[in-house]
């Protein structure tokens, strides 16, 4: 009896919600949000899920929506699983009444499969700053982003900040600068980079390979003790950079000359070291911290009327920051579309066309809430990377926050875009695809 | 009422030794089998085809392979992802070195190497038995998913070690990569499963599969009645492998397109497929499905309709996800060990009786 009015109720519960959700007809934009929430990747994913969720639930708050569209978020929880971010993918693209706009699935793997399939179904993907460094090339890649800036561009401008620590690019010969990455497509991205930067430069190259999820480091930690490499470089996510960071802070490798990629810089990564991850260096784009006028409206407009996920106190995380950014610019983007196509029903192919025309100037980030967070950003058709710029940021341990030490530093074209148009037309050639005119 | 198999006279040794001897049991065979053939390619789309049934048609491919083995054998394995990779690898460097090579072909030619490697793999077992044979095979699966990772001839010097797969055509369709229509890849996974599961059927039926099961019973009693182990051991290992890398190679070219070999083909992988078929029913071929089915389907189904159905946050949905399948394997392991093939089996009995049980 029990078991069968449990089963009623669930079963009334269900298709009372079925109905509901068909009842809605006014336009919305949809947005979908690969998630990952569970997980070995879950304490990197939650911070950027809560960021991108926030910035648009604000929007709904507080705008109602995009120029007067509310947003329609839909989450799909991926577990940073490549299986699962097809299925999710799938689910949500066709998503009613606009399909899916954009697709952000912060997961190179995920990115992978998902840019043959987007490409055909006409869906603009953008891997900010992750995913396949190729689809820089918009005339290989129409559908696919990938500014600010690439996994290359930042393997460039790693080589060009330890040179100007070592005092000058020649310095850098005979140095040893070693590489601890994930072994995936992801970790393996920027190898062919360093390995053209060494042998510009004169360096000798160590790539050291970690297995997912990344737990077990001991063996790479000793390698390290024993060759004694002058600068490491990482390239790793979820619960590997931790694993990572703690086990340098043990061996006392000088945390200053140990240096993450961007997604192996946040909070999440140095907090469990303690004081032993002090002075830790790491890429960045954007500033860290929640003192941006944006950061304001999303308390009042998420927060205060109970729409948020996540914790207040972890607002201005960096990674939360990082979600709220690529929000910024897929919202701008369709912005954008919404001009370019003078609509307000705007369709995936109408934001292809505003991602391209994106121009993020000082002064309208200024306009969003977010003055001096990041550098402004444009998009053209034949470069799908932007302005390819990276700045280095720190870790203080006693104050617990990160701060940017540099300036943006430009890529090195002479090593990047020839292997960019390499990689882009190799998979031309493989798919078929003509480069289209830009 | 409905199955009842009086009147139903067996008169000549054919209709004897049929595959579904029942009418009834035929019957729901044949028209499973239609609306499968007939009726779904014309509903299919996108998500039904990447998300639901190619996974599960894979998969169920790869149980058959590794049920042969372990539930008709008795030999345990656990390199079932080490040797979907060689299935997967072998498609990869096939259809790249010769792309006019049939995808047919391809795929029954990674099949093959897979079932050469898979033998080499299987002479161990002849020393060794039981848990120790599992870690043995643990072995082969952590070497063939580092090779293919190490050597860049395997990965045809992928910077990113990823493969990817070109699209190809059979008979001027195109079956592989994104633009492939889904009812397409759909029915020629479709096609290949259905061969596959009446060839493993009769395999098991005849005297090969008799003498697998001899030496899975008990190995010196049929070694006494004549079987030789070393072949029985090995033409099992060969056949299991060659299912498994087909199922490798249409995982790959088929279902994923682009694949990376730890991701891909790691050691979850191994225990997806034992899980499968240990919740299935060791040694049945209609477990393989049922159990390739509760796997791959079931967290899509309980995730479909908690976040679509009730509402429920997304993140919450999948913490009740991995908690009741959690609890769904072990009511299931519990309430019948040996898997759904047995209830089934048991559902079967009870409506001889119906509606008068003794």
């Amino acid at each position: 009896m029990m078991f069968k009015r449990i089963v009623g109720t669930l079963v009334a519960g269900a298709l009372a919600a079925v109905f509901t959700v068909s009842t809605a007809t006014a336009y919305e934009l949809v947005m979908p949000s690969l998630d990952y929430r569970t997980g070995p990747y879950a304490p990197n994913g939650i911070p950027f899920a809560n960021g991108y969720h926030d910035y648009l639930m604000m929007l709904n708050g507080r705008d109602g929506g995009i120029e007067g569209v509310p947003i329609k978020l839909v989450q799909c929880e991926t577990a940073y699983n490549t299986k699962q971010g097809v299925e999710c993918y799938e689910k949500v693209k066709d998503t009613a009444p606009s399909r899916s706009l954009i697709v952000q699935p912060l997961s190179t793997g995920i990115t992978y499969q998902i840019i043959p399939k987007a490409s055909v179904d006409e869906i603009p993907v953008h891997s900010m700053g992750y995913g396949r460094t190729s689809a820089a090339n918009g005339k290989v890649f129409p559908w696919i982003f990938n500014f600010p800036a690439t996994y290359w561009d930042q393997a460039a401008v790693f080589v060009k900040y330890i040179g100007e620590r070592e005092g000058g690019m020649e310095n850098l010969k005979g140095k040893k600068i070693a590489l601890v990455y994930h072994n995936s497509a992801y970790g393996k991205e920027p190898i062919r980079t360093l390995e053209k930067a060494a042998e510009k430069f004169g360096f000798e190259f160590m790539p050291l390979a970690v297995d997912h999820p990344g737990q077990e480091q001991k063996a790479t930690w000793l390698q390290i003790r024993k060759e004694k490499p002058d600068w490491v470089m990482m390239w790793g996510w979820g619960v590997m950079n931790q694993v990572a960071i703690k086990e340098a802070a043990s061996i006392r490798y000088p945390m200053d000359h140990f240096l993450g990629v961007w997604w192996s810089g946040s909070e999440n990564d140095v907090l469990p070291a303690g004081d032993g991850a002090d002075g830790y260096l790491s890429g960045a784009f954007h500033a860290p911290g929640d003192t941006f006028p944006v950061h304001d409206d999303i308390k009042k407009h998420v927060y205060d009327t109970d729409k948020a996920l996540g914790e207040r106190d972890r607002i201005g995380e960096v990674l939360y920051n990082r979600g709220l950014i690529a929000a910024v610019y897929a919202t701008e983007a369709i912005r954008n579309a919404m001009k370019i196509h003078n609509t307000k029903e705007v369709t995936p192919t109408m934001v292809r066309d505003g991602m391209e025309a994106l121009d993020l100037t000082e002064d309208r980030l200024k306009e969003l809430g977010l003055p001096d967070f990041t550098i402004p950003v444009k998009v053209t058709c034949d470069n799908h990377a932007g302005p390819r710029k990276v700045a280095i940021q720190r870790w203080d341990a006693k104050a617990k926050k990160w701060s940017m030490i540099t300036d943006f530093y430009d890529t090195m074209n002479d090593i990047v875009d020839p292997l960019i148009e390499e990689d882009s037309s190799a998979y031309a050639k493989e798919n078929n695809i003509t480069p289209r005119d830009c | 009422m409905f199955y009842r198999e009086a009147g139903q006279f067996k008169d000549n040794y054919a209709s004897d030794q049929a595959l579904f001897p029942i009418a009834q049991d035929r019957w729901f065979v044949m028209i499973v089998m239609g609306i499968a053939f007939v009726i779904v390619p014309f509903y299919i789309d996108d998500y039904w085809t990447n998300a639901i049934m190619l996974p599960f048609l894979i998969y169920a491919l790869a149980a058959i392979g590794l049920n042969l083995l372990t539930g008709y054998c008795g030999q345990v394995s656990l390199g079932t992802g080490g040797f979907m990779a060689v299935g997967a690898f072998s498609t990869f460097k096939l259809t790249t070195a010769f792309p006019e090579l049939n995808f047919i072909i391809v795929v029954l030619l990674s099949g093959a190497i897979t079932a050469s490697v898979g033998v080499v793999f299987g002479i161990p077992s002849l020393r060794i038995k039981g848990f120790y044979l599992a870690v043995a095979t643990l072995a082969a699966q952590f070497f063939l998913v580092w090779m293919f990772n190490k050597f860049g001839w395997f990965l045809n010097y992928n910077p990113t070690g990823q493969i990817h797969m070109p699209p190809r055509e059979i008979f001027g369709v195109l079956i592989t990569g994104p633009r492939a229509a889904p009812e397409v890849k759909y029915l020629f996974v479709l096609i290949f499963v259905s061969l596959c599961a009446l060839a493993a059927k009769n395999i098991v039926r005849g005297r090969v599969g008799r003498s697998w099961m001899a030496i899975r019973d008990m190995d010196i009693a049929a070694e006494l009645i004549g079987i030789r182990p070393l072949e029985a051991k090995l033409t099992a290992f060969a056949v299991s492998s060659f299912y498994v890398g087909m199922a490798g190679s249409l995982y790959f070219g088929i279902w994923l397109g682009a694949a990376e070999p730890i991701e891909a083909f790691g050691i979850e992988q191994s225990f997806l497929v034992l899980f499968m078929i240990i919740i299935g029913g060791l040694g049945s071929i209609l477990g393989s499905f049922l159990g390739a089915a509760f796997i791959t389907l079931m967290p899509i189904l309980m995730k479909n309709f908690m976040v679509d159905g009730l509402g429920l946050a997304v993140v919450t949905a999948k913490h009740i996800e991995i908690t009741m399948l959690g609890v769904l394997i072990l009511f299931f392991l519990i309430v019948e060990p040996h898997g759904f093939a047995r209830l089934w089996q048991i559902a079967k009995e009870k409506l001889r009786l119906w509606p008068f049980p003794h």
